[in-house]
This record gives structure tokens, sequence and C-alpha cells, in this order.
């Protein structure tokens, strides 16, 4: 089964269901994380045979999307990296025809380097955390997997996620430190310090926070023919500074500005912030905080940048 | 002059710690890696990272103590004047890092906290909640970061290097690496080349580590000659959490503060554990090993755990080989700031909570201490030539090896939280040595003094397997399926117990699928993102490395760190007499001599000609602390301890004379 479809219809941000999927319909959206906490083992009372997995698949970014629906026996424990697996191992559809593996981005397999992001039953999650016994309860039918959509289609489920680095970039996300040569201890810091930036050090640079953001939107900057890497790398940079920084590079300029040297900074980062693509974007739909794996206080983190901006802003229209 | 670069290749802990060290002295590095460097395998390290610190100083740790529990926990296989330069920079690389800006658990005074690791009796280990690896692979990827925004880094994320380009000396002059996504094959030409490429669990089928830990990168570079090092020495780490696609660790940091093993006393008790009484319970590691109690060195740890549920028949479930780790008993609010991260890992992927519930765990594939071959330079203090070019330099000249892929600083077994620091250590280390290297090359021998069509041909050379590969016909064997055998055989012999007669037929099963795998066809022939290809490539690429751990494993008749052999596992005293005993220990005491002579040894590979590695042995460094029986747990322990010191005192006594006669005749 594949039916053509082109990937940007039916979709609105935040909610990337093509109108298609699911004729059940989705169940609601559960706030982060409940879906995949609960008790696994018992909930779903019959366990199928088979498990139906409808995947959207894309060969290139200049190619038009289409669906492919696969099939690969149930076992107890599944999570979806492990169904991508069996899926890339077969390499056949559901109705036996020989078919290209699926490719998708993958590493840690425990939820910590965030490759496998991707929309699995239209919400954004990685694939290796999202146990199947779960997705039954959400649709016993099929499971559903699309690429991310905020951005560009590498390949099928493998999207490339650089203008997340590059805002890295942009907001100056280090410590500037004089040297790497022996310079004793660091500052000192209390312990609510500690366990107040460490939450925010946890963002995997996922995406999540991004896909569910309405302001966020997708930046595909197409290569020019014969256009050399660096000339092709220039415009994207240009195109990206541009956009939303969006949720994760906000928090991030949270967690430099609140350490004791990364404050000497403090301005820089500020006025990235204020910026275009800077922090005024934001609509306050609160979709970030909601949709982060790793539950890090992204509204409180914007709220936190707010502040600081608007005094950084009157503190240089004083002169201080 | 061009100007002079540097190929780093790997963008782990110790790749970016050499990229940023290499930065900082002014030179260029192009940064080879797999996966965007901030998703490297170093994030899913949890525990911490080992150094002495102001408070184990009071009570009387030293460098040297740090050092002697790494060479002792690695069962003397480690180098020694490496682990002890080691040992001495840690306490400026944790400072190094708190300066970076890691998140470190800190005291109530704002401190650095540390918690108490396993092998050790200082709580020597700083640490961040329970995702200390992903804090400072952050750090160093936000300082690389800065070093590409100031021009001086490149990097090329989604790449795989595919083997290094030699000249007709045999100097590596640069590498070549395939763009994963466009799949264009390009060479990096290059003054030096730096792996740092981390372990080869994949080998293994499920293990700990991550899918880009295929151990491709040290393979092709060991069918290129470079020489491999102690590849049978793979940890195994006692905890992980058993999944249908990893084997997910559970940090020995659960351990260290205050976790527990245990299995009913009644096998397969079906009742829920927090009913069972404490009187059912069986605390083996704790009543085992009263010193160091759940704490015990990994190997020990990991066999303890293996043998209650295979030999003992303790397992906690029938169907299922798992021993309980509870936490149940201490209190939530230190387990969530301290071990946070890893209790929502059990959480989410076994949908229980450890706070309430003991975890079920079992051991699996972790590290790989051995790697590359590298070199070293000393002084004679026995500490390590700073700048020396020789350090960490593979048997390729110009090729270096740093990190995980590097074999000489864990020895039989790595200590836990040694990893990250023997990581960042040898990153950094690095810069000057390559620094030098690079101001010493011989005029006209630079990597922009080549022929391009050095490059050319190597490029072709690989593009031609990647044809070969394409053009084999469909239906053919299918390497996920083929790779999935590799991992069961290999687990199955080549892990905790090993056995000669199940290490020859698992040689000979290698052998036999190897030739099967010369038949795997792709079911992407494209040009464009082909996982398949490039999975298919590192699959091929593991058996040479299988191999070399096998034929390893099989050769080395001993027990040594964490390979074991029940067959010449030393013998414990038995005997009830006083005297008598003490003969069972001089015995034991000359077996031990015996055995340290024939075995500590590193064990160097070369891959054959006709793709059969060639093994021969190495003698190691272990001039600065005498090899000693490591006798944790072992009955009459202390009776051997006292015939040992005995004999050591003897020999020291003659050492001293020979000088003072030396002296006093000249």
């Amino acid at each position: 089964m594949s039916e053509s479809t082109d990937q940007s219809n039916g979709k609105s941000p935040g909610s990337s269901q093509p109108k298609d999927t699911n004729k059940e319909g989705i169940p609601p959206k559960s706030p982060h994380g409940q879906g995949d906490h609960g008790d696994v083992s018992n909930k779903v009372k019959e366990k199928p045979k088979s498990l139906y997995i409808r995947i959207l698949r894309q060969d290139s970014p200049e190619d038009a999307s289409y669906w492919e629906r696969h099939t690969i026996t149930y076992e107890p424990e599944l999570n979806m990296t492990t169904v991508l697996q069996r899926v890339a191992a077969q390499a056949k559809t559901a109705d036996g025809k020989d078919v290209t593996p699926v490719a998708y981005d993958v590493n840690c397999l425990e939820e910590i380097c965030g490759s496998c992001t991707m929309l699995i039953n239209g919400r954004v999650r990685q694939a290796c955390s999202t146990l199947v016994d779960n997705l039954l309860q959400e649709n016993a039918e099929e499971i559903v997997l699309e690429p991310m959509s905020k951005f560009p289609v590498i390949r099928d489920l493998f999207v490339d996620r650089s203008r997340m680095f590059h805002a890295l970039k942009k907001i100056q996300g280090w410590i500037n430190v004089d040297g790497y040569w022996d310079a004793g201890e660091g500052p000192k810091q209390s312990p609510a310090e500690q366990q107040d930036r460490y939450p925010l050090s946890q963002c995997m640079t996922c995406g999540c926070c991004l896909e569910a953001c309405p302001q966020y939107t997708k930046i595909e900057v197409e290569r020019g023919e014969g256009e050399s890497d660096e000339a092709y790398e220039d415009r994207c940079r240009e195109a990206y500074s541009k956009g939303f920084l969006g949720a994760a590079a906000i928090s991030q300029v949270v967690l430099f500005n609140l350490h004791p040297t990364g404050k000497m900074r403090a301005g820089e980062r500020l006025d990235a912030l204020s910026s275009e693509g800077g922090l005024q974007v934001c609509g306050n739909a609160q979709n970030c905080v909601s949709v982060c794996p790793k539950s890090i206080p992204l509204t409180t983190s914007i709220g936190r940048a707010g502040r600081a901006t608007t005094v950084h802003a009157i503190k240089r229209f004083f002169g201080f | 002059m061009a100007e002079q670069r540097v190929v780093v290749v790997g963008g782990g802990l110790a790749g970016l710690a050499a990229t940023m060290k290499l930065a900082e002295l002014g030179i260029p590095v192009d940064l080879m890696s797999m996966v965007p460097v901030k998703r490297s395998h170093s994030v899913c390290a949890q525990g911490g990272i080992n150094s002495v610190n102001n408070v184990t100083r009071q009570q009387g740790d030293t460098e040297w103590k740090h050092f002697d529990d790494t060479v002792y926990g690695g069962d003397f296989l480690n180098h020694q004047p490496p682990c002890k330069e080691m040992a001495e920079w840690a306490p400026r690389i944790i400072d190094l890092l708190d300066r970076l800006g890691v998140p470190f658990n800190r005291t109530g005074e704002g401190f650095r906290d540390q918690r108490r690791f396993g092998g050790t009796l200082y709580k020597r280990t700083a640490f961040a909640g329970a995702t200390t690896g992903q804090q400072l692979l952050y750090a160093l990827d936000e300082q690389v970061r800065r070093w590409e925004v100031e021009g001086l880094v490149k990097k090329y994320e989604f790449w795989d290097f595919l083997g290094p380009v030699l000249d007709d000396n045999g100097v590596c002059k640069g590498c070549i690496g395939q763009d994963m996504v466009t799949m264009e094959t390009k060479a990096f030409p290059a003054d030096a080349v730096i792996l740092a490429t981390g372990g080869c669990g994949l080998i293994f089928g499920r293990s700990t580590m991550s899918m880009a830990c295929t151990g491709s990168a040290a393979s092709r570079a060991f069918q290129a000659g470079a020489k491999y090092a102690n590849g049978e020495f793979i940890q195994v780490h006692p905890t992980a959490i058993p999944g249908t696609d990893k084997l997910r660790l559970m940090s020995e940091s659960a351990r260290g503060e205050g976790g527990r093993v245990w299995v009913p006393r009644k096998a397969h008790d079906e009742r829920d554990p927090r009913d069972i009484p404490e009187a059912e319970r069986y605390y083996f590691l704790e009543e085992r090993y009263p010193e160091y109690g759940n704490l015990v060195p990994r190997d020990i740890a990991t066999r303890e755990i293996f043998s209650i549920c295979t030999e003992s028949g303790l397992s906690v479930e029938k169907g299922k080989l798992c021993v309980y780790l509870d936490l149940t008993h201490l209190p939530k609010d230190t387990l969530n700031k301290k071990l946070g991260g890893i209790l929502e890992i059990y959480e989410k992927f076994q949908g229980v909570d450890p706070r309430e519930v003991p975890m079920k765990i079992f051991p699996a594939v972790h590290y790989s201490m051995g790697g590359l071959w590298a070199d070293y330079e000393r002084t004679a203090s026995g500490n390590l030539l700073e700048g020396s070019p020789r350090n960490q330099m593979t048997s390729i000249e110009a090729m270096y090896a740093i990190g995980e892929v590097d074999y000489h600083y864990h020895g039989g077994n790595r200590l836990g939280a040694n990893s990250l620091l023997s990581c960042i250590f040898t990153g950094l280390f690095i810069g000057p040595t390559i620094k030098n290297f690079l101001e010493n090359l011989p005029k006209g021998t630079s990597a922009s003094d080549m022929e391009p069509s050095l490059y050319e041909e190597a490029t072709k050379k690989y593009q031609a397997i990647d044809d070969e590969l394409k053009a084999r016909p469909a239906g053919g064997e299918n390497p996920y399926l083929l790779h999935q055998q590799m991992g069961e055989i290999m687990t199955k012999n080549c892990t905790v117990v090993r056995h000669n007669e199940n290490l020859k037929k698992a040689y000979d099963e290698m052998c036999e699928l190897e030739e099967r795998a010369k038949k795997c066809s792709l079911s992407d022939t494209g040009n464009y993102t082909n996982q398949n290809l490039q999975f298919t490539r590192s699959f091929l690429d593991m058996f040479p490395l299988a191999k070399t751990i096998l034929k390893g494993a099989l050769l080395r008749d001993e027990c040594r760190g964490s390979h074991y052999k029940p067959e010449f596992a030393m013998p414990s005293l038995e005997s009830e007499d006083e005297d008598e005993r003490l003969r069972e220990a001089e015995t034991w005491c000359d077996r031990f001599e015996e055995n340290t002579k024939k075995w500590l040894k590193s064990t160097i590979a070369e891959y054959g000609e006709d793709g059969e590695p060639i093994i021969t042995y190495e003698d190691v460094d272990t001039s600065l602390i005498p090899p000693r029986p490591r006798l944790y747990g072992l009955k009459g322990a202390e009776i051997i301890m006292q015939v040992w010191n005995a004999r050591m005192a003897k020999q020291s006594n003659q050492a001293d004379s020979k000088t003072e006669e030396a002296v006093s005749s000249s």
C-alpha cells in the first residue's frame, strides 16, 4: 500500500497528523510523558499477533512523500526503535513488496541523545522510549510514524536539525573561560543554584519543543545547482538566523546566564534574544513545556529570559 | 608552508577534548563524526568521574592511591606510566570541567559533592546527578562550538570514517570519509589523524553501547595495518536493564548511593519483593565481600550476579535471568537528587517505579578495555613525557588513538568512573603531542606536499568497496539477521565465563558466518542516505575484531580482570591445619608468580594477509607498582597476602643490598 501524499498538506503547527491517518481518531494528546509512564504490563488485555506500522516516507528532499504500510510480529516489551530495526531487517511492505529500509536517525536508545525524535501517532517523541504496549492503548489498529514537520526531511523519518545547533551559536551557548590550563576550581555554587541549572542542562537538542511550537516554522533552504558547501552553509546560516530561536535555545540562555562566569557575558546573550527571531516571537502557547521529554521548565525559562531582556533593554537605554 | 590540519574522528568526550585543546593551541581541526557530536555515546555515561579531592586527601587518599586502585582493578595489565599521569591530572581535569560550567552536585557549603564508586574505599567520584556523561559531553561540545564560530574547527557530522590514507612509507597523511547523507566519498588530507571512535559493543549484538559503537573505525585502522591490543578484555557491567534492542545501563552509582543487590533465598520466590522479610533475602555481595559489599570491582560483581542466577539457580524469575537491585530503603528526596536520571530510564522502559519496587537487573557488555595499540614516552620517574610525539600514537605513524579506542589505561578491567577521566585526559594530553609532532615534521613530507594521486587512489579504493556491495545480486544473506547471530555467538561464548572448547567452536562459527556475510546483499542500492549500505559495511568490518577478541580469549589461559576461565582459576586454600595452609599459600604464590611471568602481557593482534588475526604478546610496564594477587573474597586471602608480603619484603631487601654493593664498589 503506497499512496502519494503531499507532506505539507493537512498540517498545522502542533498537530502534524495527516488527515487520513487514523479513521478512529487519535486520542487527545496527553500532557508530557503520561502515555509512556504507566504500568505497561497489564493494561492491554489482548495482545495482537501482528503490529501494523504506517510510515510516511520520502526518498529525498526533492521527492514527494508517500505512505507505506509494514507489519511485524508482536512481542512483549517492544519499543519503537526495535520496531524500526525489524522493519529495516525485513525491507518488505505488509503486502510483500520489496522496499528499501526506512531511514531514521538513532544512536543511544535510552532517550538521552535525542536522535530518534519523530512523530508517533501524531505526537512528537523519541522512538526508543516509546513502548508499543502503550501505543496499542492509543490505537490498537496501527502505529503511525512521520518525520518531524518543522525540519527539512533528509530521507524518510530522518530530518535535518542543524538549525538547532546554529541557534546555540547565535546565543553563545558556552562559558567563556580564559583557557584550558589549570586555573584552580570553578566558582563556588550553592546546591540551590545547581538544582536550578541542572534541569536546564539536560536539554538534548531533540526539537520536541520546536515541533510543538506554533511560532516555529520550517525553514528549508534549497541547494543551488553547483553551489559549494561553504556558500550553501552561509545561506542556511543567514536564513536560520532570521527564524525563531525557539524554546530550547532561549532556555540555554538562562542556563548560561545563571552561571557565575557565564553571567559576565549575559548581556551579549540577551542581545541575541532581542534580535530578529528572538524572544519576542514567542506566542506563549506553552506547548513546548508539555512535550519536553526531559520535563525542562521551558516556559519558566522563557519568562525569566523575558524579564532579563526587558531589564537589559532598560539598562542599555539609560546607558548603565 | 601550507596550513597544517588535523583530523579528529569521533566527537565523544575524547574527540571533543582533543579538538578544543588543539584549537586553543591554534591548530585547525576537521572533526568527523557519525552522529552530531552532541549525540555521541558519551552521553550515556551516568555515574561520575574520579579524582582525588580535598576531602579524600584528608582521609589519606593520594594520586598514588587512585593510580594503585586503577592498576589493581585492572589486574596489572594497565601500562603504569600513563595511569600514573592520568591520576595526577585528574584533580585538574575536574577543576577545568567545573570552570566550564558542568553542574556538578554540590555540598551544603557549595563545594563539589563526591560519591563512592566500585573498587575503592574513598568517595572520589564527582557527579552531576546521574547524567554525568551527558553533562561533561555538553560542556565540551559547547567549547568546540565556540571554536567553530572562531573558525578553527570544521565539523563533519553524519560522516563515516572509511580508513586512513598512507603514503609509500606507511605514514598516515589523512583519511577517507563518507557523507552519510549524500554518500559522497572524500579525502581529508591531514598531517595527523586522531581516532577517538569509542568501543565496539555492537559486535556483541545488544550491549549498553549506542548504535554508533560498531568498532568499524578501529577495525578499518586495524585492517590498514594498525595493531590492536587486549581485544579479549571486554567489561561486562554488573547491572543493566534487559531490553529487546539494548541492554540499558543501570549505573554503579545506584550502589554507590546505597543500593543493595539481593535474591530471595528461595528460588523464584513469587512473592512481591517488598513482602519478603530480611531473613529470607540473600544479600550475596555483602555476605561474601564484607569490606567492599555491593561495591566490589565490576568483574567480581558481574560474575557473582551471573553465577547466582546460573549455577545457584537463584534468579528472581524463572524464564529470565535477573537479580534485585534495591533502592527502596533510601529516602526518595536523595534518590531524586542524586539518581533521578537513571531512575527515570528504568521507569520509562520498564514501567515500574524503582523508588517503590526493587529493580530487576542483569550483567551486560559495557566497555572495551582493549583497542588500538598506542605508544607513549615515559620519564625516569614513571610519568609521561608531556608533548612527546609518541604519546598515544598507534603503530601507524601520524595516526593516534585516544579514549575508549586506545588500550593502555584500563588493563584487564576498568574501574567505574575512570572512563570519563581517561577520555578527557587523553584528549587534553594529546594537544601538545600533536603540536610538537607537526612542528617537527621533516620539510616536504606534509600532507600538502603529497601528490593528489595519493588521495585520489585511496578514495577510489574505498568507493570500490561500496560498488562491490551494491553490485551483489539481490536476495542474498540479510546483514541485520547475520548481525544478530554474530551477537549471539559472542555473548554466549565470550563474556562472563569463558571455556576453551566453546571459544574454539565460536571461532569456527564466526568464520562460517563471515563466509555467509560475503554473500550479504543490499535491499537499498541507491546513492543517497543509504543506511543499509553503511550498516552492512560496518557489519562486515566487525569480523576482524570479533575474531581478534575470540582468538585472544582462546589463547589466554588464565583469569585476569574481566577475562575469566574457570579452568584456570586460582584455588582457595582448603586446609584447616595452619601449617598445611601456609604450605598451600606458598604453592599458591609460586603459581601466581609463574602465571604473572607467563601472562602479564598485552595481547597484540595484527591483521594477517589471509584476514586472520596474528597474535603475539608484549611486556607491560609494571615498574612502579609490583603486581600482587587480587584476592577479593578468596578463602585464605589473608594468609596468601601474608606470604606474598614476606616474599616482596625479601626481594626488596635483596635489591637494596645489591644497590648498596654497587654503590660501595664504585
